[in-house]
């Protein structure tokens, strides 16, 4: 990424996501076309427009649940709002993948972590509210604000693993997740880290988290019969996204230092690009310009062609963008759109905002591996300009060594990495 | 209110709050030293102590709070 800088690959994966717990198991039900959606258990959700989300399958930890005693003690959660519980738990995953071993007090200098989030503890700051509001200042527990600050993921990593290098977290809606790999990739690049935990975390699943996005007409309020009918990016009768949860976490690495120690190599980071939509705090232009500025730069930065885009993980949230998004990819592939293959996977597992562009990066990751695009669950009528093959309802075998994957967030910030197989 | 009553009270919020173990929590047990809290842990305990005893415990009095033994004292002379 960049002629001369130093190469980031990655080396490390991790994932609890509405699937499963694990990468593994989240991929193989993602490929077997499982939907993560259910009516909301976590609280009365009667009284929404929307009474149905995608949850973390909570359990005690066997077959792909989620049991919070394996990633951090009773006595610490209690003092943290459920995104950073996620956010170590990926973190947790992804140090073990990487297999980093014993490192010495001089490399855990050289070793930084950036986990973001979209919103961080919204429900810590809900029950707060209340707690101050009926019982006064008093009783506001010494913990609800390094329970809730969206860095306290990055805060918690480091400290838990004494890494001393960068510690960072970006907050840029749903584009959080991808911005925090590109920006980390980064800071390997030029040399102010060797090693970085980089991601995201996200916990929106609260009443106040749903009564906030069903105000702003973003979540599909239709499918309260069927809710794993309900994300279906590109169909004509989407309706709006479908709140999921979780976090997804990668270790990225200098490739000398990875190809060195012997590390699995997953891919590698060789494009990351920026920009910004100055249009409206929601809602993406007509023509989605942003976005494919965005893919361009990202594409430029690693000095490759458009039509060597094999797949593409789109941001494609099931809402009226979606078919914006489309455009604007078409465009940028040209001709070799024809020949690609684009997938919305948050068919699967809802929107985890900040998350979303972190566990999206991973799942492109395991599309290289594993050569197989993932399935849009879920599409049925797909748009009648549509030219790049949208993955309908199965995975598509195929060869893949590059993969573009998508993330933009509200207040119109586009974030777009560009992954690569690494041979030998 | 008896002392020991007292007692057992404060030390089941310390165990819950602090995950250790009931024997640790003894008469002169630092709450920082011995059983693993952090200075925002304490801040916590005696916001627990207000609760369960329904009383205030004013911030300067809190800082003279350091031992299973003082929560005990400083509460049986409030209550």
């Amino acid at each position: 990424m960049g002629r001369g800088m130093r190469r980031v690959v990655i080396t490390g994966l991790g994932m609890v996501s509405p699937l499963a717990s694990g990468v593994e198991a989240t991929w193989t039900r993602l490929l077997a076309g499982q939907s993560g959606a259910g009516r909301i258990t976590r609280f009365d959700a009667s009284h929404l427009a929307t009474d149905y989300a995608c949850e973390i399958p909570l359990g005690d930890g066997s077959d792909g649940t989620f049991n919070a005693d394996d990633w951090m003690e009773p006595k610490e959660r209690r003092k943290v709002d459920d995104f950073i519980l996620y956010g170590m738990a990926a973190a947790e995953q992804a140090i073990a993948d990487a297999g980093l071993g014993d490192l010495t007090p001089e490399e855990k200098l050289r070793v930084g972590v950036m986990i973001g989030s979209g919103i961080g503890g919204l429900q810590s700051i809900a029950e707060t509210a209340v707690v101050l509001k009926e019982r006064g200042p008093r009783r506001v527990s010494p913990f609800f604000i390094p329970g809730a600050l969206i860095n306290l993921v990055s805060g918690q990593v480091g400290i838990r693993h004494g890494f001393k290098g960068p510690n960072h977290a970006p907050v840029t809606a749903c584009s959080t997740g991808a911005h925090a790999i590109g920006d980390a990739a980064r800071l390997i690049q030029w040399e102010d880290a060797d090693v970085m935990v980089a991601g995201g975390a996200e916990s929106p699943i609260s009443e106040i988290g749903i009564a906030g996005f069903n105000a702003c007409k973003a979540l599909s309020t239709q499918h309260k019969d069927d809710p794993q009918r309900a994300s279906r990016p590109w169909d004509a009768d989407r309706d709006g996204f479908v709140m999921g949860e979780g976090a997804g976490v990668v270790v990225l690495e200098e490739y000398e230092r990875a190809k060195a120690r012997g590390a699995t190599i997953y891919a590698e980071v060789i494009g990351y690009g920026l920009s910004g939509d100055a249009y409206h705090i929601t809602a993406p232009p007509p023509d989605h310009e942003g976005a494919e500025r965005a893919m361009r730069a990202a594409i430029a930065r690693a000095g490759i062609r458009a039509d060597e885009i094999d797949y593409v993980n789109a941001h494609g949230t099931s809402t009226m963008a979606d078919t914006i998004e489309m455009g604007a990819v078409q465009r940028v592939l040209g001709d070799a759109a024809a020949k690609a293959t684009m997938s919305s996977t948050k068919s699967s597992i809802g929107h985890l905002l900040g998350a979303a562009g972190a566990v999206e990066a991973i799942f492109g990751t395991l599309a290289i591996r594993d050569n197989v695009a993932p399935p849009t669950l879920n599409l049925e009528t797909p748009p009648e300009d549509a030219v790049i093959d949208l993955a309908p309802k199965a995975k598509v075998e195929r060869r893949i060594d590059t993969v573009l994957s998508n993330s933009f967030g509200f207040g119109g910030t586009n974030a777009v990495l560009i992954l690569r197989r690494v041979d030998g | 209110m008896s002392e020991s009553d007292i007692a057992t009270r404060v030390r089941k919020i310390v165990v819950e709050h602090l995950s250790v173990d009931e024997e640790k929590v003894t008469e002169n047990a630092s709450f920082i030293d011995d059983l693993g809290a952090d200075s925002l842990d304490t801040v916590e305990l005696v916001m627990a102590f207000e609760e369960e005893f329904g009383i205030e415990i004013p911030d300067d009095a809190a800082e003279t709070i350091q031992t299973f033994g003082d929560a005990v004292k400083f509460i049986k002379d409030a209550v």
